[in-house]
């Protein structure tokens, strides 16, 4: 998902609020019988930057994808735990190798126009994702979860409707996959699956998202869509589960700053906002009840070149990248610049990833002053040191936060290690721009799960992947890569990738991000077990003060 | 008059033409791709969105179509930004906010400040004059970056008055801040140059004979002193006029109203070709327009100017 | 009235000795000078901003972090290890990474004033040839001249200036030409205004009647005479230029790190108000404010004392 913000990364669950009351899995806001529940339920959360296209086989940001999870539904959801939950499918079947998956849709699903949902709606959306016309950003998305030849039809060899989905009849959908994947039922919580109003689209053209003309099938319709300053959206009555939504009315409002946003939501006008970069501790400690930091899917790195245009030959050593990522105390990022209950990384992949398992990693156990030597050790065999020392350029996007990491990297290195890295920040398109010509040194880099399966982060290490900013390119890993979509248990290899990515070095992890939020104490329901956090709105409730 | 205004409106084209080019070329050369996120996209679904969006035709010519379509359709085409709407709806919805906001910050700038000037020159060297010199040196040099914060702390966390942001479609108590924070650097300067045109007016021989025909000072003051006194002022709009633009980029972004000055900024930075086209073609005609009226404001306060 | 003071002041010289003094001559800058020096706030303004001046060339000695050395004991309690205090070395307090803010604040007012200061004079040159030849020739190359400076003034200057940060990447050159690029065009303005009153004195046409060509006409006799409202006008597009700069780090386009000016650590200042870390806005706003003070009050004091009119 695209998350240009800086959010912090893993807290531990254990500390948070004991206040949520969802027991196992639940379809709607699960509201207990002795709560009171508050007369207004207006629930106004702040977002960093405008809510992009509210179509949901266009949407690629975080923020706008919550928009449209609110607006349509999928198949399936994802529960309180993040484990998926029957929404508009009611339940599926899968054959015994796991690459053809039927779904029964629900009798009751029906658009906000009272149309019922058929599986036609889903063959429309999904060949639409593919299609070459629509010009989505995500139509790789469909290819990559496994959907048969999606990949051929957005390379424009074979025509939409040879996609791997077919509607047997108006209630149930049959999806064929290219390889066996035990772990699509993930997947279906992404907007690039939901359905789409075909009658609508085909009248309205590009304007079939504005909230006069709009048609969706989920808890809430769009009202009100005013880029820069917020997007509203209304309980949908036509809602299959509304009798057990509580919140009448959702707001998005853009506040850019985000000290801003703590004003306001301090003035009672915004009831979630984020903490401000550093600011959790002392905000922790004067309001404890409000104050919430849980994990959150996504990893941030520096990416080192590893093509044959890395400018700086240093870096094409092995012992160099190892000593560097050694040298970076990455308890005093996480403790003192992020302080926000993230937690240090020493691998890609989140460690929450459901069935995944962390390869060992010494590094990870030992204490800095070990890691400062060993890679004293290392630099110097390789030729370099105090009396010999490196110059490197690192990239990274304009942010406070992310100059005060490249600023503390930046003196850890040249007191420990005499290597001095010249700082150059730029605009985030610049950035993009530049690490996907690969001509970069060092550069900053975030990923962020799609689905909650260790692919989603291991993909990106596939030599042939556009998403492979270093240009890595082992033979172990994709041949490993290859073996995991045919296996029974395909973690035994993601560990083992893993494993290699950690000897090789091509990516320097920093730390898991965790989102870290003010939530006032009358809002509920709120998914703090979800790695992924994709909140719903329709599991949220206010309760009386 | 009309020779005026028309010879003026013939020069206005060519000049919005130049402007476009010039913004169009710029936009070119600058690294980044309005497509490109932090997903990279493969290289088949980039050529479909580029041959959606008319890119991967020859430079000049989609210059020549975006001209055609501008002039001919007032269609500025599809946002490449926001997938969903077009740069006339963007457009459609900043603008009215920005000038809503901006306007009501030029008349209370332009107004109060007019008013601040006479009143230090009349009364110079009174406590009024020294408050209002204080206080006007001190507001033009407060950034409203700075202003804007303090203002929401004051305002909406303090004392409970204001919301601290939105626009509600133009509710007043969402309007008055913006214009506070945006009004009151050029209020502060606007009221100096008055005070200083008043004063040297003040000073000449022609009132001085008003005064001694005996006329009552603020016959002296509002009938023969304002007129002339105000010839600087007026000079002085163009730029105040530029300043209002640039400054609501900052009003914008933290009061989230949704006008045209952050959604300029953020096409810029996202790349977003057509949105920046559009804005510059409006922001430049505005301008062109503010400085007609200047111009001929001017020739209306000083007979001797002939247009 | 006058005949008899006349009157009077004739007896009293009577009465006094005959003393012959050889008067020294005074010329126009002197006057100029000693209604400047009369003047109380612009000459209290021009010392203070001496005084700025010499601080940030004396100041460093006194620094005892440099500007990019991070404070590790800080890092994380800004709040209460981070505030200003003699015994740390942070005599100003520090930002939130842990960095001095003493030898920022000074290295910032620094870059500031070299702003101001190279924007005004690329305004200066610039703007000074261009108005002078305009409004010399006048005519057709008049025409077209100022037309394009029309042109110019009506282009959002802000979003080209954007782009062609975002075009070049950031570079105190990229800002100086930046700045420089907007600066001259209302001097360029001025300039040429006063130059159609000067084209018309006796001393041009004699000039231009001993046969001077039109280039040595400019330079040597026009453009002396166009220093006064050049000088002014300069001077007071120094606190515009560095308004403009804080407005361009506001923006995330200004110096990079980890240089940085004034408006850069304003705007971060003014980021933290909230959470009791007042001096990180405190100290580079005292200085901005100085600073923008004293040019305004010089500015209109160097007006006054090269272009007095009777009050």
């Amino acid at each position: 998902m695209k998350n240009n913000k800086i959010v912090g990364a893993v807290a531990l669950a254990a500390a948070l609020l004991g206040a949520t009351m969802l027991s196992g899995p639940s379809f709607a806001a699960n509201v207990p019988a002795d709560a009171k529940l508050a007369s207004e339920q207006v629930f106004k959360y702040r977002v960093l930057d405008n809510i992009n296209a509210i179509d949901p086989q266009i949407v690629e940001d975080v923020d706008t994808s919550s928009v449209v999870r609110s607006l349509f539904e999928g198949l399936y959801n994802s529960g309180a735990d993040g484990e998926p939950v029957p929404g508009t499918a009611e339940s599926y079947t899968v054959n015994a190798d796991n690459t053809v998956y039927t779904f029964k849709i629900r009798d009751t699903a029906k658009w906000s126009n009272g149309d019922p949902v058929t599986a036609g709606d889903f063959v429309y959306a999904w060949q639409r994702a593919v299609d070459p016309a629509t010009a989505s950003n995500y139509a790789y998305f469909v290819g990559l979860v496994g959907v048969v030849n999606a990949d051929d039809i957005v390379a424009g060899k074979t025509p939409v409707t040879d996609l791997g989905v077919k509607a047997i009849d108006d209630k149930t959908l049959e999806v064929t996959l290219g390889f066996s994947s035990p772990w699509f039922i993930r997947t279906l919580s992404h907007a690039t699956l939901f359905p789409a109003p075909k009658a609508v689209i085909e009248a309205k053209g590009i304007d079939w998202t504005k909230a006069e003309n709009i048609v969706s099938n989920g808890a809430y319709t769009l009202t009100e869509n005013t880029p820069g300053e917020r997007v509203v959206a209304k309980r949908n009555p036509n809602y299959w589960d509304n009798e057990h939504t509580v919140i009448e009315e959702v707001q998005w409002l853009t506040i850019n700053d985000e000290n801003q946003g703590l004003t306001r939501w301090r003035a009672g006008e915004v009831d979630q906002t984020d903490v401000p970069a550093g600011q959790y501790p002392a905000l922790e400690a004067e309001l404890p009840n409000e104050t919430y930091s849980v994990p959150q899917f996504c990893t941030y790195y520096f990416s080192v070149n590893m093509t044959d245009k890395q400018p700086n030959p240093a870096l094409a050593d092995v012992k160099v990248r190892e000593a560097l990522s050694l040298a970076i105390d990455r308890d005093v990022i996480v403790n003192g610049v992020l302080q926000g209950g993230q937690l240090a990384a020493y691998s890609f992949t989140h460690p929450l990833t459901a069935g995944f398992t962390v390869p060992e990693i010494p590094a990870s156990k030992m204490t800095q002053a070990e890691r400062d030597a060993k890679a004293v050790e290392l630099m110097t065999a390789a030729g370099y040191g105090k009396d010999k020392p490196l110059t490197i350029n690192y990239i990274y996007n304009t942010s406070e936060a992310h100059k005060k990491i490249a600023t503390v990297v930046s003196q850890m290195w040249q007191e420990k290690l005499g290597v001095t890295l010249n700082l150059a920040d730029m605009e985030f398109q610049t950035l993009l721009d530049t690490r996907h010509s690969k001509t970069y040194e060092l550069a900053r880099n975030a990923w962020c799960g799609d689905y909650n399966e260790a692919s989603t982060f291991l993909s990106l290490l596939d030599s042939k992947s556009e998403q492979n900013d270093q240009g890595y390119a082992n033979a172990d890993v994709d041949k490993w890569l290859g073996e995991s979509k045919t296996a029974a248990d395909p973690n035994v290899q993601y560990t083992e990738i893993e494993a290699q990515a950690v000897k090789d070095v091509p990516i320097m992890p920093i730390y898991f991000y965790a989102k870290v939020f003010m939530q006032k104490t009358n809002v509920k329901g709120w998914p703090f077990d979800d790695v992924e956090q994709n909140w719903y709105a329709k599991d949220l409730y206010k309760v009386a003060e | 008059m009309i020779a005026f205004i028309l010879r003026r409106l013939a020069v206005a084209i060519p000049t919005l033409l130049v402007l476009v080019i010039i913004s169009f070329i710029l936009m070119k050369l600058a690294p980044g791709n309005p497509f490109i996120g932090e997903k990279t996209v493969p290289q088949a679904v980039l050529d479909n969105i580029y041959a959606r969006y008319g890119l991967d035709k020859p430079e000049w010519q989609q210059l020549l179509e975006y001209v055609y379509n501008v002039v001919f359709r007032f269609d500025f085409g599809p946002s490449f930004q926001y997938r969903d709407r077009t740069v006339n709806d963007i457009i459609a919805q900043g603008f009215p906010v920005t000038f809503t906001y901006g306007a009501w910050a030029f008349l209370v700038a332009t107004l109060v400040g007019v008013a601040l000037g006479v009143v230090a020159a009349v009364r110079q060297n009174s406590w009024l004059d020294y408050l209002s010199v204080g206080f006007t040196v001190g507001a033009q040099v407060i950034p409203n970056f700075v202003m804007a914060p303090i203002l929401v702390l004051v305002f909406t966390l303090w004392l409970r008055w204001l919301p601290g942001g939105g626009w509600n479609n133009g509710n007043w108590t969402n309007v008055i801040m913006p214009v506070i924070a945006l009004a009151t650097s050029y209020l502060a300067s606007i009221a100096r140059i008055t005070r200083s045109s008043m004063l040297e007016v003040l000073g000449s021989n022609y009132i001085r004979t008003a005064r001694a025909k005996g006329l009552p000072n603020w016959q002296v003051i509002f009938g023969h002193a304002l007129r002339p006194a105000l010839l600087p002022v007026v000079s002085y709009l163009g730029p105040v006029f530029v300043g209002m633009v640039t400054g609501s980029v900052v009003i914008d972004l933290y009061f989230s109203t949704g006008g045209i000055g952050q959604a300029f900024v953020n096409s810029a930075l996202n790349r977003d070709y057509s949105t920046i086209l559009g804005i510059t073609i409006l922001l430049g005609a505005l301008t062109i327009a503010a400085n007609l009226v200047v111009d001929i404001l001017y020739a209306w306060i000083d007979p001797k100017i002939q247009l | 009235m006058l005949a008899d003071r006349r009157i009077d002041t004739l007896a009293g010289a009577k009465a006094a000795p005959v003393v012959v003094v050889a008067t020294k001559g005074r010329s126009l800058w002197m006057d100029a000078g000693r209604r400047f020096m009369r003047n109380r706030a612009a000459l209290i303004s021009l010392i203070v901003l001496l005084a700025v001046v010499v601080f940030t060339i004396v100041g460093p000695l006194l620094a005892r972090w440099s500007i990019e050395k991070i404070d590790w004991s800080v890092m994380g309690a800004v709040l209460t290890k981070g505030n200003p205090s003699i015994a740390t070395g942070h005599y100003f307090g520090t930002d939130e990474v842990g960095r001095d803010l003493y030898s920022r604040v000074i290295q910032g007012t620094q870059i500031s004033l070299l702003v101001g200061i190279v924007g005004s004079l690329i305004a200066v040159l610039v703007g000074t040839i261009y108005g002078a030849i305009a409004g010399y020739f006048g005519g057709r190359l008049d025409s077209v001249m100022m037309r394009l400076v029309d042109i110019i003034y009506s282009i959002p200057y802000m979003f080209i200036l954007i782009l062609l940060l975002i075009i070049f990447g950031r570079s105190f050159i990229m800002l100086f030409v930046g700045i420089g690029l907007v600066s001259w065009l209302g001097m360029s303005r001025v300039v040429r205004g006063q130059t159609m009153t000067l084209r018309n004195r006796e001393f041009v046409e004699a000039a231009v009647a001993t046969g001077s060509k039109p280039l040595a006409v400019i330079f040597r006799h026009i453009v002396p005479n166009l220093l006064g409202i050049v000088v002014i006008y300069a001077t007071l597009l120094i606190p515009e230029m560095i308004l403009l700069e804080s407005f361009i780090s506001f923006l995330g386009l200004g110096v990079q790190e980890p240089n940085t000016s004034l408006g850069a650590l304003i705007s971060e200042g003014a980021r933290t108000m909230q959470y009791g870390t007042i001096w990180q806005l405190a100290f580079p706003l005292a200085f901005f404010v100085v600073i923008l003070f004293t040019f305004f009050f010089v500015g209109d004091g160097l007006r006054d004392a090269l272009d007095p009119k009777d009050r």
